[in-house]
Formats: C-alpha cells, structure tokens, sequence
C-alpha cells in the first residue's frame, strides 16, 4: 500500500505559496522590480509543484535561472504595510497569553505525535511515510495551529498565505542556499574532493603518534564540514579517509568512540561556516540581522572550545575503552 | 589538488562579497568540468540535488504564516510583557533556558524548537524584552547580538543533544557507513560517547551567556544617541 500522507502533499502546499509570491509581486505595480521577483518566485514554485515529475536536467537549468535573477539583483522584497508597534501592542493586549497557544501548539504535537509514532505497532504506519515522519508532524502542528490561530485573531482566511509571502520575501533568494550548499557537495562528493583532502591531511602529518591520529580526524571533520557546509558529507570521506586508517587499524582505537565524537567535532564546523546556511545565515535573514554572518561570528569561541574539550575526550577515551 | 578548486572559489568569492548563490553555483560548475563532466551532467546534479533536499526549506516556509499571523497580532509584543514581569531575567538567562529545553528535549527523540518556530517569535523578542527592562533603551548593536546569541543558542541545542539519542539521523548514518564496510560497530557506544561532549557544549553555553550579559551591561551604558522607535524594538 502506499504512503497516504507524504511529504509530498507539503511540498505541493509549499509550492503554491511560492506561486502565490510570483502573482501577487507581478500585479504589484509599485514593486520596482516586479518581473524578475515574480520570475524567480514561479521558477521556484516550479521545482516544489513539479520537482518529481520534470528531469532534473531540466530542473538544473531553473536553478540556473534564479541564480541568475539573484545574481542580478533583480528579486526584490514587496513593500508590503505592516501594522504599528501600537497597534500590535493594543491587540496583544486584546488577546493576551491566547496568542501563545497556537505557537505553543507545534511543540505539543511534535511531542505527541513523536510519542504515537513510537508507540503504535508497525502496522499503523503505512498511512504514513515513516522516513519522513519528523517533518510531517511539524508540517501536521504547523497546520493546525495555524487554524487555530485564524480562529483566536479572527482574521480573514488569507492572512496567512499573505503574512508568510512577507516573511518569506525577506529572506528573499537565500531561501534556496541551503538546497544549493546540499548540491554543491553532491558535486565535490562526486568529483572525489574529500579523498584529495583526506590524502593531503595523511600524508603531511605524523600520523604515526596517537594523539596526531586523533588530531588529524577531528581537524579534518572541522575543516572538511566547513568547506561542506554539512557534517554528514565529512563523515564518511574523513572516516574512510582518516579515521579507519590511522586510529582504528593504525593505533587500535575503538570505532564507535570514534566516529560518534568525530560527529560531534563536525558539527563544530558547522557552527563556524556561513555554508551551513540553513543553520547560520537563513536565521540571520529571519532575525532581520544587518550581518549575515553575525550567527557565525557569535558562534566561533562556543564551536572552539566545544571542539578542544570533545578533542581531549576523544584521546582519552577512544584507545582505552 | 586541481580539483580543490571549487573550494577556493568558495573562499574568494565569499571575501569579494559576490552574490552567494552566485559563489556557490560557479563552484560547482568549475569542480564538475575541471573533474571531467559535462555541462548538462553539472546541471544535471545541481537539479537532482535542488529536489533532493526541498525538505530543507520546509520547516521554515510551513511555520511563516502561523509566525507571521501571530507577529501581526502582538505575539513579540505580548512575550516581552510577560518577560518584564519576570524580575530576574536576563537575556543570556533566557536563551540558556531554550538551549537547555532544546537540548533535553532533542536528546530524547523529540525536536521542539527551530529558527522559525521558536526563535524567531519566541526566544528572541523575550531575550531582548529581558536586556530592555534591565537597561532601558539598547544600541542597535547590541540588540543584534542578542538575535545572533539566541540562533547560536538553538543550534548548540540542536546539535549538541540530538547525538546522544540512538534512533536520530546521525546515528542511523554512522551505523549505516560500518554496516556497508562490514564492521560491527555498536550504536549505544556511539550515542553514549555523545554525552559528555553534550554536557561541556551546554557549560560552554553558560560561559558565553555570562559573557553576552555582561557585554550587553557595558554596552547599555556607554554613552550614545538613544534609539528610538522601531530601531529599539
């Protein structure tokens, strides 16, 4: 039986809204740069409607377009009214700790809906697509509470849909860098960029002492998750790369110690590069940060004493357990 | 070591401050023909890729308009009510309490929290709410590192307590390597081994929340133009 919830339906939903930003800019006739948005919005709206059924050929070449909108300046945010400090302030005193409850609402299921998940035996969930199950119960919370919160403001149904464009035109382009960082390390994945890395790391280094073993893995899952902008593309090249070789069959060390610290030193790299961008630079669009490297800059002393400490951890413990 | 190139155009086009979509595509192209493909095969990827990783997006595109919603109707302004009448709050204080929450709730198996689903409506407006009441008005910078901290605080949470649960994706990853290399390798020993580093990333936590407290203290009392309407918010 198939799935009968899928992430899919989201991206259909999701797909619709980018539709909706293309309309609404392209009849926007003060919008100085209509067209362009309104272009790069319905290229957009086009990969989420349609991403399964076109080529991915063809699904490059739209890529290609929106990067070449962005690159000429020609995506735009509307200048859209929003309400004033007063009058946000008069209806949160008007609603009072009832605005909480929808935002509070996402949470809640994805705490429930985790628990049934675990809970229900196997059977239950080939309604579901289980490999995504995280994603559609914030997609099911985030439904909900978004009608329960029409029902709280009593606002008109739209809103939503339009206070989201506004939202979301604010980060503008860099919506799709973190799917952009994803296939850019599909690409050095495939060109084999990390067994260069990796042959470097070994080869200038005197891997021969324990200790340097340990350090080169960590520094190299830093490193290599900062050029990756993602931990999980570093594992298995420096693992392969570096780990195996020198601390597992050189010195004896023990895998699993290993490669979940090894994990946790990438991570290290991640809080230290703008490539992750779904992590550090898409939140500093969101929190109207003038400096979109400021979550990066704030990041670096906390990723650099997290990675010396989980550094010190890993030589003492991945050769005696 | 030709084939590092991409990295450096990585590295020289995010320092020349060109478009970063921009950077990131040539990177990829250059890397793809200096490693022998095709044009069409480059693009080809960047397409697979791009609908591969739409999950990506989603968490923040499905949470915008509840977000937004709620902003209109006084979601920030309310928090920052709530938060001036805890006396004791801080900004740090408040940010280290997310990042505990998160980290906790992560480490069990359930994701609460997010840029766009807690941050952003919740953790910031109430982290600067805390540094407002105890200062009064704030410079603009300061109020801006105040956002940064509380995204830095979410993301340490994250990270930093998702291992330690064995049934997350990095686990079933590491797992999913050793089994395809043949080597029998135990995931309670790699969730485990997680939890001291959980517990430094968390004192690291507290150690830079003091530090962004103490900043925002000498900051507030430097002498400047006070900041007015929406730049004070």
């Amino acid at each position: 039986m198939k799935p009968f919830i899928t992430v899919e339906i989201f991206y259909a939903l999701i797909g619709a809204m980018f539709a909706l930003i293309a309309v609404r800019s392209a009849l926007d006739r003060r919008h100085g740069k209509r067209w362009g948005t309104a272009l790069f919005w319905g290229l957009l709206a086009t990969t989420y409607l349609l991403g399964k059924v076109l080529p991915p050929r063809v699904v490059g070449y739209l890529v290609l377009g929106m990067v070449a909108l962005a690159a000429l300046r020609q995506v735009q945010r509307a200048d859209d009214k929003t309400p004033s400090r007063a009058e946000r302030e008069a209806s949160a005193e008007r609603l009072g700790n009832r605005l909480f409850w929808p935002a509070l609402l996402v949470p809640l299921t994805a705490v429930v809906g985790t628990l049934l998940l675990r809970f229900l035996p196997g059977d239950y969930f080939e309604w579901l697509e289980l490999k995504q199950a995280t994603l559609i119960v914030l997609g099911c919370g985030a439904l909900l509470a978004t009608a329960v919160a029409l029902r709280t403001t009593g606002a008109p149904a739209i809103s939503p849909a339009v206070e989201g464009s506004r939202l979301l035109q604010a980060i503008g382009w860099a919506l799709i860098l973190p799917q952009m960082l994803a296939a850019l390390g599909g690409i050095f994945a495939t060109a084999g960029v990390g067994k260069v890395v990796a042959d470097l790391v070994t080869q200038a280094l005197p891997t021969q002492i324990p200790f340097v073993a340990v350090a080169a893995y960590c520094g190299g899952m830093l490193l290599f998750t900062m050029c990756m902008g993602n931990a999980f593309a570093a594992f298995a090249v420096i693992t392969g790369g570096i780990g195996l070789p020198l601390i597992v069959q050189q010195h004896h060390g023990n895998p699993a110690i290993m490669a979940g610290l090894g994990m946790l030193a990438g991570y290290c790299g991640t809080l230290m590069t703008p490539m992750a961008a779904n992590f550090n630079v898409v939140p500093a669009m969101l929190l109207d940060l003038k400096d979109k490297n400021a979550v990066v800059k704030a990041q670096v002393p906390i990723a650099l004493a997290i990675f010396t400490a989980n550094l010190l951890i890993m030589y003492l413990a991945v050769y005696r357990f | 070591m030709i084939k590092l190139i991409g990295i450096l155009v990585v590295a020289v086009g995010f320092a020349l401050r060109f478009n970063t979509l921009l950077v990131v595509m040539a990177a990829g192209i250059v890397t793809g023909l200096v490693s022998g493909m095709s044009f069409n095969e480059i693009m080809e990827l960047f397409g697979k890729y791009f609908v591969e990783n739409r999950y990506m997006t989603l968490p923040i595109v499905l949470m915008v308009p509840l977000i937004g919603l709620l902003e209109r109707h006084g979601l920030q302004e309310r928090a920052e009510t709530l938060i001036r009448r805890t006396k004791s709050a801080t900004a740090g204080r408040v940010i280290l309490l997310y990042t505990a929450v998160r980290q906790m709730a992560i480490a069990i198996g359930i994701r609460i929290g997010g840029h766009a689903e807690a941050v952003r409506p919740l953790i910031a407006p109430m982290a600067e709410a805390a540094a407002h009441a105890q200062h009064g008005e704030l410079p603009e910078k300061t109020v801006q590192a105040i956002r940064a901290h509380a995204a830095a605080g979410e993301n340490v949470g994250n990270f930093f307590g998702e291992d330690v649960f064995i049934a997350v994706g990095a686990i079933l990853l590491m797992r999913g390597f050793f089994d395809a290399l043949g080597l029998n390798v135990s995931v309670w020993g790699m969730a485990l081994w997680g939890i001291p580093t959980a517990l430094v990333a968390f004192g690291v936590m507290v150690w830079r929340m003091r530090v962004l407290d103490r900043r925002i203290a000498r900051e507030a009392a430097e002498p400047r133009e006070v900041a007015t309407g929406e730049g004070a918010k």
